[in-house]
């Protein structure tokens, strides 16, 4: 088999791509007080923070999970009127700047909000102000891109392995356990590594919907952000800590789950 | 058959501070007869907002050809900006401590002025539903206290007040800005929280203001500077002259400022 000439200009353009992706994240590397490492990173605002994080994004992304998947399977498999307009609306959190959000959130589940309000005084719940505000936020931003990957896998898979388990007798919670589910497998990691991330990330709708408190709210973007302010080489640490985390992820389960493409 | 997804994500949004350290060739300010002419940015603290929006406007009436630019955020955003290379003519600081911080790292044109100080006054809601008199019932039980995150100068000065009353409480909250924190009071999320006098007027009929007594309170002193390496050090002085005229002054009382001197 012959190899393909690459075009000049392809590869050109792509290494100005990549640059551009590499060069923020290399300065991040050379500017870091390497040296006060290790007393930003064991301060236990940082182990805190970093915890915090890790529960919240961890427990957006089985939220996501747990409702995402049955709203992309509706969106995939369910005709009915509205759908497109549906689907817009959950998948609109994507480029809706997230402080809007925020704001849009306490509207809804904010003590005066709609539901919120009435959350208050038959439950006495608020949510602003916890921790499982913070997991709204995240989940409200990031189940999105669970829901746009999950449904492409699922439209995407050939249906006539779920059609064949069926005449075979198989009930229809087995062919979606053991059929559909094996075969979206890849879609359906990668968007809850998708979902993951972003909720790792999530600084604007939480930072308005949840506030911000070390212990319960402040989350790392949200203590890099203010570390920022007053100590910038801490903070470029912590930034760095979490972009290690992450890509140490993804790269571990990239080649676990999909293999090394 | 199987379909692959391929996966590239790099690190999901950081707050990254980019940019090169400001190489700012200073150009020592020539004072001229000459009509003033073109535009200049102030970079001011966020309390300031509407006061110097104001002042701006009446300063561009009474000298045609010039465009006053306005920056607004909390002072330690402003000063990191500045120092990484934004270009800013005029500095207006909600501390001394911020305005010491960008002088001793070389970013400033002469001596900086005060001209204005600030209180601090508890923020409740309109008519004060939950009927309090001053500091100490901010420690009561059930009630929802934020403040900002002490880096921001009315944190700092939150805790001052609370420590000189000597009243112990936890925020459910520490807020980025005074903005942040009269915006979710407005919102009814929090019932009580600390900030300047000059956000209680400025936010109208939305919320109601508690006064601290002197004796607890804090005075906040705004000093003002021209930024080194400015491009129209003719205009910058000329603002921070307007500011400290009787014009300027009665337009600061306006909005709650307490005078210069």
């Amino acid at each position: 088999m012959r190899r393909e000439r690459v075009p000049i200009v392809v590869v050109a353009l792509a290494a100005i791509g990549a640059a551009f992706f590499i060069l923020p994240l290399l300065a991040l590397v050379v500017r870091s007080p390497w040296g006060d490492a290790v007393k930003a990173l064991t301060a236990p605002e940082t182990i805190e923070a970093l915890k915090l994080s890790l529960i919240a994004s961890l427990s957006a992304t089985a939220v996501g999970l747990v409702l995402g998947v049955p709203l992309a399977w509706v969106f995939a498999r369910v005709a009915f009127p509205g759908r497109s307009l549906l689907r817009a609306l959950t998948t609109l959190p994507m480029v809706l700047p997230p402080v809007v959000g925020g704001i849009a959130l306490l509207l809804a589940f904010g003590r005066r909000g709609l539901v919120g309000s009435w959350l208050d005084s038959t439950f006495g719940i608020t949510l602003p102000f916890t921790t499982a505000g913070v997991v709204m936020a995240e989940t409200f931003v990031a189940m999105p891109f669970l829901i746009i990957t999950v449904e492409a896998g699922l439209r995407s898979m050939d249906r006539r392995y779920e059609e064949a388990a069926r005449t075979l007798g198989a009930k229809r919670w087995t062919v979606f356990t053991r059929v559909t589910l094996p075969l979206i497998g890849p879609s359906l990691f990668a968007g809850a590594v998708l979902c993951w991330a972003r909720a790792l990330g999530e600084f604007g709708a939480t930072i308005t919907f949840a506030g911000n408190f070390p212990g319960v709210t402040q989350t790392m973007p949200l203590a890099v952000y203010l570390l920022l302010e007053t100590n910038q080489e801490a903070s470029y640490i912590l930034s760095l800590v979490l972009l290690l985390i992450s890509l140490l992820f993804l790269i571990a389960l990239r080649h676990r789950w999909l293999g090394s493409a | 058959m199987r379909s692959r997804v391929s996966l590239f994500i790099v690190a999901a949004a950081i707050l990254a501070a980019c940019g090169n350290s400001a190489s700012t060739a200073a150009t020592s300010p020539a004072p001229s007869p000459t009509p003033l002419s073109g535009a200049i940015s102030v970079f001011a603290a966020a309390s300031l907002t509407a006061s110097f929006n104001a002042l701006g406007t009446s300063f561009e009436a009474a000298n045609r050809g010039v465009t006053v630019k306005f920056n607004y955020a909390g002072t330690p955003t402003l000063v990191t900006q500045i120092e990484q290379g934004a270009p800013a003519d005029v500095f207006a600081s909600a501390d001394t401590t911020n305005m010491d911080k960008l002088t001793a790292d070389g970013f400033t044109a002469g001596a900086s002025l005060v001209f204005a100080h600030n209180q601090l006054e508890i923020v409740v809601a309109p008519g004060n539903p939950k009927g309090i008199t001053g500091l100490a019932d901010l420690a009561k039980s059930g009630l929802i206290y934020i403040t900002e995150a002490p880096t921001v100068p009315a944190g700092k000065y939150a805790l001052q007040a609370l420590k000189t009353a000597g009243v112990t409480v936890t925020p459910k909250s520490l807020e980025s800005s005074v903005t942040a924190v009269v915006s979710k009071i407005e919102l009814g999320e929090a019932d009580a929280g600390i900030v300047y006098t000059t956000d209680v007027t400025a936010a109208g009929n939305k919320v109601t203001g508690v006064q601290i007594p002197a004796a607890h309170n804090v005075v906040a002193t705004y000093p003002i500077v021209v930024v080194k390496g400015t491009t129209n050090s003719a205009v910058a002085y000329a603002f921070i002259s307007y500011v400290v005229s009787t014009t300027g002054q009665s337009a600061l009382a306006a909005f709650g400022f307490l005078p210069a001197t």
